[in-house]
């Protein structure tokens, strides 16, 4: 075991000198000192194992281990370009990562609707204030497997800066595509987002897998939200039975600025979310949504954690869950209120129903305070529909599965209402009833 | 001792109201462990072949373990071979009556305020009092003999009743379920041993009441309750320690069998020493309390208030195996200065139609750390299992904390599991409200803790509600300011 273990450090270090050959004097870059601590601090720590408190029950690192091969890491795949979108053009700003890298060729329209997107690689020539004091701050290499060895392979992914008091009209579609044909593919994405002061922008990552390949994605984002700034960020997962996926969102909010997260996931087959949020300043505010309607042999995994560091900040969390067949679901919500973090709001709710008996919920919203002018509550239920509410929609002469369709419907509802863009909300809404099999 | 020391007992003896040390000629082992140590405690009370194997057993395991790292408390690593795992008071031969008691015993126990002829006369609660590891004095015995009820010492029991102590020792918390349970299998120096059989109802509150004596001294308690088929009992247990600067290892371990249609009620007020101002001092509290529901429509329900010791890392559980069968958990802990506490419980619903119920009040106060730690399982085959756990934080000053870490686990369509917990502080409001009533601050937050932890004191047997009320008053006092 320890030699095997031994192997695969030497594989991977091997591997990041190619990758870090192939790179071409961009190795020189800063980026490239922070590469080496994190390769140094992945091939310490290695993939969290399920003894590791944060990934108890999602044993990914074991399935990525087993699944995939690690000597791809670093190296790129061809793009096909043969995906299409199910949005339609006109209602958002698209943009398309390709198997891991960034399609240049829409980028110039971009910047008519005022806000400057590159790729994360431009980034470092075009931004290198903003590379220099925002990347890798937030993703700790050594708290996080994952981040760390994003951090060694990563090469390309999207940087977006809406600039200073923009206001966007239509929201931004970054869309993560797996396409054509192989055996597996690995990418490491990483991108960065800066919302400057008094900005207010709508950013959608959709990810697919058209072609239902292997995968083994994982993504960091790094967010700043700065002061007065209105930021609203949704996810949606949708990748297929043979996804293994790592999103990683880590969010930094000044004084005054809202945010607005919501991940929405239909399939894949682990998927962990990891989402960070750091108040650092006065009067923020941070909504977290999460709908996860899930069947099959789906894995979900919502770690979500917020850190109260400056007074009179508002957190409010709604996760809720529908979950199928073989399916699993994880909820770690956690909450830290620190000592100066006095007059704090934060509410955590997480509620889920699940249909059969081989599904799973494991739940554990977590609070940590040490302020004491606070105010603090969550709260999690787990359950199935109610009978009597059953019978009732069914004496009134609705077949069952209408009256099922209406109640999961009414369950989730308070979540999706929340869904602001128009296309999405539909989106998921469709998606959710044919994913259940209702008649609607 | 160092003078410092000395004159820091001096300065804070007054502070504690329990603490005194009776001086009664110490039995002791020499300090440390190994498995000679293991050997003279079965020896010392004369234990048969089975046990001795037993507790070896248990102290091999032991080695094989780590000291857990995961509860939210911290303390210096514990030197096992500082601490003297046995120590009895002298034994003054068979005692009949009150009057052969050792009067020092007997004069602990009026400063404690429990003098046995005033239990024996006017509570009619049976007393089995236990001062550092060794039942003294067993009362009521001969009542509850005549309904069959046995309630006695747990080394008693082994030499009178080895055939219940064989099937039912271990057989809740086994010696290898974690590393303390193990150390106290391997070490543990005496407890109770309560059977209720078939059909009885136990009349009255069975009750321990025991303290930690000797300094330097860890007590390694072990207490068994078994009820059989359609038994009754509710079980007492409260204690407090005397005042000592060197932290004392408390590891024991409680395990209460419960079979089809039997009902055990277990209470607890604990109130060991918590350390002084600077958080210097204070029991080391690490305890394994388990039960198990093991029959069909059985119930264990647990309460406990818990005010002292300087570390307290305590998960009193229910195991709902039987069908139909119901756990329950209502907990209050305070902390207070430096006082750290882990606590909670673990529910596990192996049956169908299980129900359990967990309602914890946590109040923290001046630089203590208090978190809820707790457990809901639901397994494939419990259908229609409930649960409803509530667990809410007070605080009180900005120095302390409240934690909540409860894991859920569904396995299972049918379950219905609710939890929920709130942190808050104290309103302003309400204090103000009382003022201007002319209620003065001490004793409205008095009022309003008391009003806090309402919920779990009603469920506390009567004796202990009052004792537990003025408890949780002295614990806060000064805490706000």
């Amino acid at each position: 075991m320890a030699k095997a273990e031994n192997l695969m450090v030497e594989q991977l270090k091997n591997n990041f000198k190619a990758f870090e050959a192939r790179l071409n004097g961009i190795s020189k870059n800063q980026w490239h000192q922070m590469r080496k601590e994190a390769i140094d601090a992945f091939t310490s720590n290695g993939f969290p194992g399920v003894k590791d408190e944060e990934y108890r029950y999602t044993p990914i690192g074991k399935a990525i281990e087993k699944n995939f091969d690690l000597s791809m890491l670093g190296i790129e795949t061809p793009e096909t370009g043969t995906f299409v979108p199910v949005f339609s053009k006109e209602h958002a700003i698209h943009i398309f990562i390709r198997n891991g890298k960034i399609d240049h060729e829409n980028l110039n329209d971009i910047s008519e609707a005022g806000v400057e997107v590159c790729s994360l690689k431009d980034a470092l020539v075009q931004y290198p204030k903003e590379i220099e004091s925002h990347l890798g701050k937030y993703a700790n290499v050594h708290k996080d497997s994952f981040a760390a060895l994003n951090m060694a392979f990563s090469n390309d992914g999207v940087f977006i800066k809406i600039p200073r008091n923009t206001q966007l009209e239509k929201p931004l579609i970054v869309h993560y595509i797996t396409e054509g044909k192989g055996e597996e593919k690995i990418f490491q994405t990483r991108n960065l987002i800066i919302a400057e002061e008094g900005s207010n922008a709508k950013i959608i990552e959709s990810y697919t897998n058209s072609d239902n390949i292997r995968q083994f994605s994982n993504h960091v984002t790094e967010i700043v939200v700065k002061a007065n700034a209105n930021f609203n960020f949704y996810k949606l997962q949708n990748q297929g039975n043979q996804a293994y996926h790592i999103d990683s969102t880590y969010i930094s909010q000044l004084r005054d600025s809202t945010l607005q997260s919501y991940v929405l996931t239909l399939e894949g087959k682990i998927i962990r979310n990891n989402l960070n949020i750091i108040l650092d300043g006065e009067n923020c505010e941070a909504h977290m949504f999460g709908l996860y309607v899930i069947h099959e042999d789906s894995h979900i995994d919502n770690h979500t954690s917020v850190d109260h560091k400056a007074p009179n900040c508002y957190s409010n969390e709604v996760y809720k869950g529908i979950l199928d067949n073989n399916s699993k679901g994880v909820f770690n919500g956690k909450v830290f209120v620190r000592q100066d973090a006095q007059k704090t709001n934060a509410y955590q709710s997480n509620k889920n129903i699940l249909l059969t008996d081989t599904a799973t919920i494991n739940t554990k919203p977590q609070l940590e305070i040490w302020a004491d002018d606070v105010s603090c509550s969550h709260g999690c239920t787990t359950g199935q529909l109610d009978e009597e509410q059953l019978f009732y929609l069914r004496s009134r002469g609705i077949g069952k599965s209408s009256a099922r369709a209406m109640l999961l419907h009414a369950f989730v509802n308070d979540v999706l209402d929340k869904i602001e863009i128009d296309f999405l909300h539909d989106y998921f809404n469709s998606e959710m009833y044919n994913r259940l099999d209702w008649e609607s | 001792m160092g003078k410092d020391d000395q004159i820091l007992e001096e300065l804070t003896s007054s502070d504690y109201k329990y603490g005194f040390e009776t001086l009664i000629e110490n039995d002791s082992a020499p300090k440390g462990l190994n498995e000679d140590i293991v050997r003279f405690i079965s020896a010392k009370k004369n234990e048969p072949e089975w046990l001795l194997e037993w507790r070896l057993k248990a102290y091999r395991h032991w080695l094989t373990l780590e000291e857990p790292k995961w509860p939210n408390v911290k303390y210096p690593k514990i030197d096992f071979q500082d601490i003297i795992f046995y120590s009895a008071p002298k034994p003054n031969k068979e005692l009949q009556s009150l009057d052969e008691v050792d009067p020092e015993l007997l004069e602990t126990f009026k400063k404690l305020g429990i003098s046995l002829e005033e239990q024996k006369r006017l509570s009619g609660v049976a007393v089995d009092a236990v001062i550092d590891s060794v039942s003294v004095k067993t009362t009521f015995k001969e009542t509850l003999g005549e309904l069959g009820i046995i309630f006695c010492s747990l080394s008693e029991a082994v030499h009178e009743h080895p055939e219940l102590i064989k099937k039912y020792l271990g057989s809740v918390v086994p010696m290898t379920d974690n590393y303390y349970a193990a150390l106290n299998s391997a070490v543990f120096s005496d407890g109770s041993f309560c059977y209720i059989p078939k059909g009885s109802r136990c009349p009255m509150e069975l009750s321990t009441y025991f303290r930690i004596n000797a300094s330097g001294t860890g007590q390694f308690e072990r207490t068994l309750i078994v009820a059989d088929e359609d038994a009754y009992v509710s079980y007492l247990e409260g204690c407090t320690a005397p005042q000592r600067d060197e932290n004392q290892l408390h590891a024991a371990v409680v395990e209460i069998y419960a079979e089809t249609n039997a009902e055990v009620k277990y209470s607890t007020v604990q109130n060991w020493y918590p350390g002084n101002k600077e958080g210097v001092g204070g029991i080391y509290n690490f305890v394994t309390k388990r039960g198990l529901c093991k029959g069909n429509n059985s119930k264990i329900s647990w309460t406990q208030v818990e005010t002292g010791s300087a570390i307290t890392w305590k998960y009193p559980s229910c195991i709902l195996k039987g069908d139909n069968s119901v756990g329950e958990f209502y907990s209050v802990a305070v902390t207070n200065n430096y006082q750290q506490a882990d606590t909670g419980s673990k529910m596990i619903h192996l049956g169908k139609n299980t129900k359990s119920t967990i309602i914890s009040k946590g109040i923290s106060a001046g630089k203590s750390q208090n978190s809820y730690r707790g457990l809901v399982k639901v397994h494939k085959n419990a259908t229609n299992a409930r649960n409803f756990s509530q667990c809410d934080s007070l605080l009180m000053g900005n120095k302390c904390g409240a934690h909540t870490f409860p894991y859920i686990e569904i396995n299972n369509s049918t379950a219905k599991v609710e939890h929920e917990a709130t942190t808050s502080k104290i309103g302003e409001d309400q204090i103000f409200y009382c003022n201007q009533r002319g209620i003065d601050t001490e004793n409205a937050i008095a009022l309003i803790v008391n009003g806090f932890a309402k919920k779990v004191l009603n469920k506390l047997p009567m004796e202990f509600a009052v004792e537990a009320q003025k408890l949780l008053a002295l614990t806060l006092e000064e805490s706000v300011g």
